[in-house]
């Protein structure tokens, strides 16, 4: 054994011997299990750390039906933006007095929507999607699907926004 | 091919470009001294590994945590909203309090092996330069919950500091970010805690690391008087860093119990208005210094007594820092006796004044 500290004595491990070969292999096995132990006891509470805000996210997705108060005085030709659960929605007031609500969610790529009153449609600015107010049917542009609509209720303390 | 010609071509093209092999040579013949003190060995290791675990709790904190007037809602929302929050940010200060604990056994246990000596300075040096930093790690952080008591350690923290002659208070308002310590202060320690100091700490410690492995571990005194041959030595790989792993596991079970039995409190949010509450104290390793000053205070009270506390300690810093320079033989003379002295007369005083410091606030 060629030394590195002059004749400093080097104590080296007992060899393993043939019949050490299983104990080895029990060794090894019940360190990796070990191991695999302390990484899920590490790794969830890290994860559930880390994934908390999506959590709240989702009780709040689960809103089935959205109260807008005093928006029953939206004039006619105008919009309303508010959030249904996460999301941003669209409540329209339309210049023949109708009303309809849906999700302002682009279904091509995720950008908001926008309302425009003077041609009454909705366009999307970031790849030019265009749907109908009143149905929301993809119109023209990329989007695949229409625009999901909500039903429109008047209640005495508001409008009534909710899942069809 | 079969998956083990491919394993080893894998390995020779990047051995190749980085020279593994070399690196894999150095480990195998790296060795360290095996005796009666080798325990004291393992604490630099424990130290570093508390340190990894600070770097790794400190940025999931980072993930929620909002400096400046939100300081306190952000941490009460990671406390008390915030999945397993709770144990993170108890993780994060157990392991603050037991980095700083074993960084002192480590330097302690370095100061009485003399491993200072020649050819050790830096690495004695770079070491407490680390533990000053670790300080004020521990200090910076101390306020980011903007709580009652971080708020008052902070405020009475700034006035030692401003004790220095002429420019004190200057340097405290520049800390401050103003006469008072409101969210300005919150959002610069903030910036000092996460940024600066990780900043100098990392290479500093990379320094520090390299160091130990040019030189090896120190043979304490008693060692060194054997015959070459009477000594021993085991492998590094894998028998040391086998032990040295098994001392991070018994450490991270300490820690996980500590932080899960007894989690750290979050106090009420801090109120300029409010009377500082009764018993409030000075984190353990803050303890000696403050209640040194305080004693000095009441031989020589007033300014002058500050200003003597100050200079008192500074010097017997820069005594300590300087014992490389002082005990620098290999014989055990009568410098090294002194040394040895010096060194149980300043954990005699660290200690006595702790527990006089607690015995004051009980």
């Amino acid at each position: 054994m060629s030394d590195l500290r002059g004749s400093t004595v080097i104590v080296e491990e007992t060899p393993a011997e043939n019949g050490d070969r299983n104990t080895r292999r029990a060794f090894l096995a019940a360190a990796g299990a070990a191991g695999i132990c302390y990484a899920a006891a590490l790794g969830y509470p890290v994860y559930r750390y880390l994934a908390s805000p999506n959590e709240m996210a989702m009780n709040e997705t689960a809103v089935t039906e959205v109260t807008l108060k005093d928006a029953e005085k939206l004039p006619l030709g105008s919009v309303l933006m508010f959030k249904f659960g996460t999301r941003p929605a669209l409540l329209i007031h339309h210049e023949d007095g109708r009303w309809t609500s849906m999700t302002a969610v682009c279904t091509h790529l995720g950008c908001t929507v926008q309302y425009e009153p003077q041609a009454d449609r909705i366009h999307c600015s970031c790849h030019g999607g265009v749907y109908n107010a009143y149905t929301g049917a993809n119109v023209s542009g990329p989007p695949p699907k229409p625009l999901t609509l909500y039903k429109v209720k008047m209640n005495p303390d508001g409008i009534v926004v909710s899942r069809a | 091919m079969t998956t083990k010609s491919i394993a080893s071509n894998v390995y020779d093209w990047v051995d190749e470009r980085l020279g593994l092999s070399e690196l894999a040579a150095f480990a195998r013949h790296k060795t360290v001294p095996s005796h009666a003190q080798s325990f004291w060995y393992y604490w630099g290791g424990i130290s570093l590994f508390l340190f990894l675990v600070q770097c790794f709790t400190g940025v999931l904190l980072l993930v929620y945590y909002r400096p400046g007037a939100e300081a306190y809602e952000s941490v009460r929302q990671i406390t008390f909203v915030m999945n397993f929050g709770w144990l993170i940010r108890s993780a994060h200060s157990w392991s603050a309090n037991l980095m700083m604990f074993a960084i002192l056994v480590h330097m302690f246990s370095v100061y009485f092996m003399k491993a200072y000596r020649k050819p050790r300075e830096f690495g004695w040096l770079s070491g407490m330069a680390l533990l000053g930093l670790a300080s004020v790690f521990g200090f910076s952080g101390y306020l980011l919950p903007m709580d009652e008591l971080s708020y008052f350690a902070t405020k009475v923290g700034l006035q030692i500091p401003v004790a220095i002659p002429w420019i004190g208070p200057a340097i405290a308002t520049m800390l401050r970010g103003g006469p008072e310590v409101t969210e300005f202060t919150v959002q610069r320690f903030f910036a000092l805690h996460v940024v600066v100091l990780p900043a100098l700490f990392i290479p500093l410690l990379g320094f520090h690391l390299w160091l130990v492995q040019k030189h090896g571990n120190a043979l304490p005194p008693s060692e060194e008087a054997k015959p070459a041959s009477q000594r021993k030595s085991i492998p590094f790989m894998p028998s040391f860093l086998r032990k040295d792993l098994a001392m991070w596991i018994i450490t991270l079970n300490v820690l996980a119990l500590l932080a899960s039995v007894f989690p750290w409190a979050l106090g009420k949010q801090y109120d300029s208005l409010v009377p500082a509450p009764p018993g409030i104290h000075p984190e353990w390793y803050f303890m000696s210094p403050f209640e040194m000053l305080k004693i000095l205070g009441s031989f020589l009270p007033g300014e002058s007594g500050e200003i003597a506390g100050i200079l008192l300690f500074t010097l017997g810093i820069v005594l300590w820092i300087l014992i490389p320079f002082y005990d620098k033989n290999k014989e055990s003379g009568q410098r090294a006796r002194v040394a040895h002295y010096f060194g149980l007369l300043a954990i005699f005083a660290l200690l006595a004044t702790t527990v006089v410091g607690y015995w004051a606030i009980r």
